[in-house]
């Protein structure tokens, strides 16, 4: 081992991890550490956040890192996104069927009345925000005795294991196009290949499903507003537990490997009239992510959309724009390169000085001269 | 730190898995056989941030072995925190290697806005940290038709924008990150080494690789390679000017040396002081000064 080279800096780095982990544990004696599966359940939407921008699934590390970056998404999604570099890819699932869901909730803005029926699950679309303030001072009883009665009230009607999809009875009647099996080749690896414009829809897909939320939102809410026009109707928005299907290493049977909590969205949208040959039908927007997230999955499906218009026949806005869209969204480069600005720029500013009194310089012999 | 101790149990020797490094190391070839052109990877996320370097991160990472000596520089100083940072890094994560400040002693450098004042020779390769891998997005914002533009090397927009420099401000603005022609062919954005930097890439004894891992690219300067600033016959490429009022080149303040790039600060008293932005160099000439 040589030698370290390790000067002031060192000792500022280190200095400022104290003063982080510090401020972490500031609470003292009246304070206890987070534990891991409290993050999981009592900041179930942050999790999830984590575990979808992150892109990997991992429920404890998720809350791990949720935990070490003091409930900064957009930190926490970065260690875990990190972490991911430092595996290797073993195995591929085929296509994952989310008519499987185990379903916690699933709603329909489309129909009224769904084959299965709608279950508005746990939701705070329609309550009101309104301060708690009974939860200020929860004594742990109240809190372990929510739980108990839950379970207490529910009857034993067992939930059905798939719930058919709105999108395919819309298929039935044909007024959405056929799944097109042109896209179901081998989905495009933004994980493995770097994207090179025109990338496929899977790829853009992908780069969303892991996108920053709040990315996603501002330029699918751009589309709304009016610079694009999805004008998307909900035809099914679900959340639920999707079964992972993995080949047995020696029969190569697929078997349950495991399931993951996900957010599916699918938005319909006006039709396209443009091919002659076909007759009409509405467009499909598809959004999914990780966790309990609906804000992004509505979001996506709609960029999906707006994609799907840019790519054939060019773009008119910014979320029609691929590149636009899918080199902006992820939350671990943008949040990276807009905090380097911190980083010293001494040099770059040096030559900046340079050309600055080069140029007021020659301005002023021009004035002098004239 | 108890961080890197336990760190070092979870993470694999270079942190990427091999595969990813492999891929690395493929890129790179690639990159050199056609120098300057901006060659695609797929880019891990590294547990830094974007923009921290990551993309030089990846390369040291998939091409340093344990019996290396790496030096890490950033603005010019080893002691920089972010250069700090990353060599610590590099250490915990490659059990063995040698890191060192002094740029005769270093097979491998990576540095953040500069390259070593000290003439690099064969045996050693500088890895550049790149925020911005294309020139052309200064004029074209879309990477699909720049990569058109490349393949026809129509810099055509590039040249407009320099000669509107001149007849707006009578001067080439561009301060940093000044496109360069590489073996007649590609132009690159160096990196933002200042302009005084960048006639080093011109016939380089050593390899020059530069990584961009945010936007996912690996290009390179192979050794003895043409390397071209662009500019006109009648405007000639300037390198960052460090002459006083009085028409005399300005020394460091701390070596007395007038032949490297000046930082310039204001002191406590009041006072502009320049100091040379090599750490290393500036060590070199005090130590000569002593002898």
């Amino acid at each position: 081992m040589g030698y370290v080279a390790i000067k002031g800096g060192g000792v500022a780095i280190k200095g400022a991890q104290d003063t982080l982990e510090y401020m972490r544990c500031a609470q003292g004696d009246t304070g206890s550490p987070l534990d891991m599966k409290t993050i999981e359940h009592q900041l179930r939407f942050l999790h999830g956040r984590v575990l979808s921008e992150g892109g990997l699934y991992h429920p404890e590390l998720a809350s791990l890192a949720v935990k070490q970056s003091l409930g900064d998404s957009l930190e926490a999604a970065f260690a875990l996104r990190a972490y991911r570099s430092t595996k290797p890819r073993l195995l591929e699932t085929p296509t994952l069927d989310t008519s499987n869901m185990r379903i916690v909730r699933r709603i329909s803005a489309a129909f009224k009345d769904i084959i299965g029926g709608q279950t508005l699950g746990a939701t705070t679309d329609y309550a009101l925000r309104l301060m708690r303030t009974e939860l200020l001072d929860e004594s742990p009883e109240a809190f372990r005795q929510v739980a108990q009665q839950w379970f207490k009230d529910q009857g034993d009607n067992a939930i059905p294991d798939t719930f058919p999809k709105v999108v395919d009875s819309l298929r039935a009647d044909g007024l959405l196009a056929e799944v097109d099996t042109a896209a179901q080749q081998q989905p495009f690896d933004i994980t493995r290949e770097p994207m090179i414009f025109p990338v496929p829809r899977s790829a853009a897909l992908a780069t969303m499903a892991r996108g920053e939320t709040g990315s996603l939102l501002a330029i699918a809410y751009s589309n709304m507003r009016g610079y694009g026009d999805v004008h998307p109707t909900v035809a099914e928005l679900r959340v639920g537990y999707v079964p992972v299907m993995l080949p047995h290493p020696i029969s190569g049977e697929l078997i349950e490997a495991g399931e993951v909590l996900m957010t599916e969205c699918e938005v319909v949208a006006m039709y396209e009239s443009d091919d002659e040959d076909d007759k009409p039908t509405f467009s499909l927007g598809y959004g999914a992510c990780f966790g309990h997230n609906e804000v992004k999955a509505i979001a996506m499906s709609i960029l999906d959309r707006s994609l799907q218009k840019g790519m054939k026949d060019g773009p008119t806005n910014p979320s029609e724009d691929p590149e636009f869209v899918l080199l902006h969204v992820d939350g671990i480069d943008s949040m990276g390169f807009c905090t380097h600005y911190k980083m010293p720029h001494y040099v770059t500013f040096q030559s900046d000085m340079d050309r600055l009194r080069t140029t007021q310089e020659k301005a002023q012999q021009a004035e002098e001269q004239a | 730190m108890t961080a890197m101790r336990q760190a070092k149990a979870v993470y694999p020797f270079g942190f990427l898995d091999e595969y990813a490094k492999k891929e690395v190391r493929r890129t790179v070839l690639k990159a050199i056989a056609i120098p300057g052109y901006q060659v695609p990877y797929s880019s891990r996320e590294m547990p830094m941030g974007r923009g921290f370097g990551t993309g030089g991160l990846q390369l040291t990472l998939s091409l340093i072995g344990s019996n290396d000596t790496l030096k890490v520089i950033d603005q010019g100083s080893d002691d920089s925190v972010n250069a700090v940072n990353l060599r610590s890094f590099i250490e915990m994560t490659c059990e063995g290697i040698n890191t060192t400040d002094v740029t005769d002693e270093a097979d491998l450098i990576q540095s953040r806005h500069r390259i070593p004042e000290k003439p690099l020779r064969e045996d050693q390769l500088i890895i550049l940290q790149v925020p911005y891998p294309d020139p052309l997005v200064v004029v074209e914002p879309s990477e699909d038709k720049r990569k058109v533009m490349h393949g026809e090397a129509d810099y055509s927009r590039l040249l407009v924008k320099l000669y509107e420099d001149i007849v707006q401000f009578d001067e080439i603005t561009i301060s940093h990150r000044y496109p360069t022609r590489i073996n007649h062919h590609y132009i690159i954005d160096p990196s933002p080494i200042p302009r005084w930097d960048v006639p080093k890439l011109h016939q380089s004894k050593a390899l020059i690789l530069l990584g961009a891992g945010r936007e996912k690219k690996i290009y390179a300067v192979p050794p003895y390679t043409d390397a071209e600033p662009l500019a006109f016959d009648d405007v000639p490429f300037r390198v960052e000017n460090f002459i006083d009022q009085h028409g005399k080149r300005r020394a460091c303040d701390r070596c007395g040396d007038t032949t490297s790039f000046l930082d310039e600060f204001t002191s406590s008293d009041g006072n502009k002081v320049y100091q040379c932005s090599d750490s290393d160099w500036c060590r070199e000439q005090l130590q000569k000064k002593g002898a």
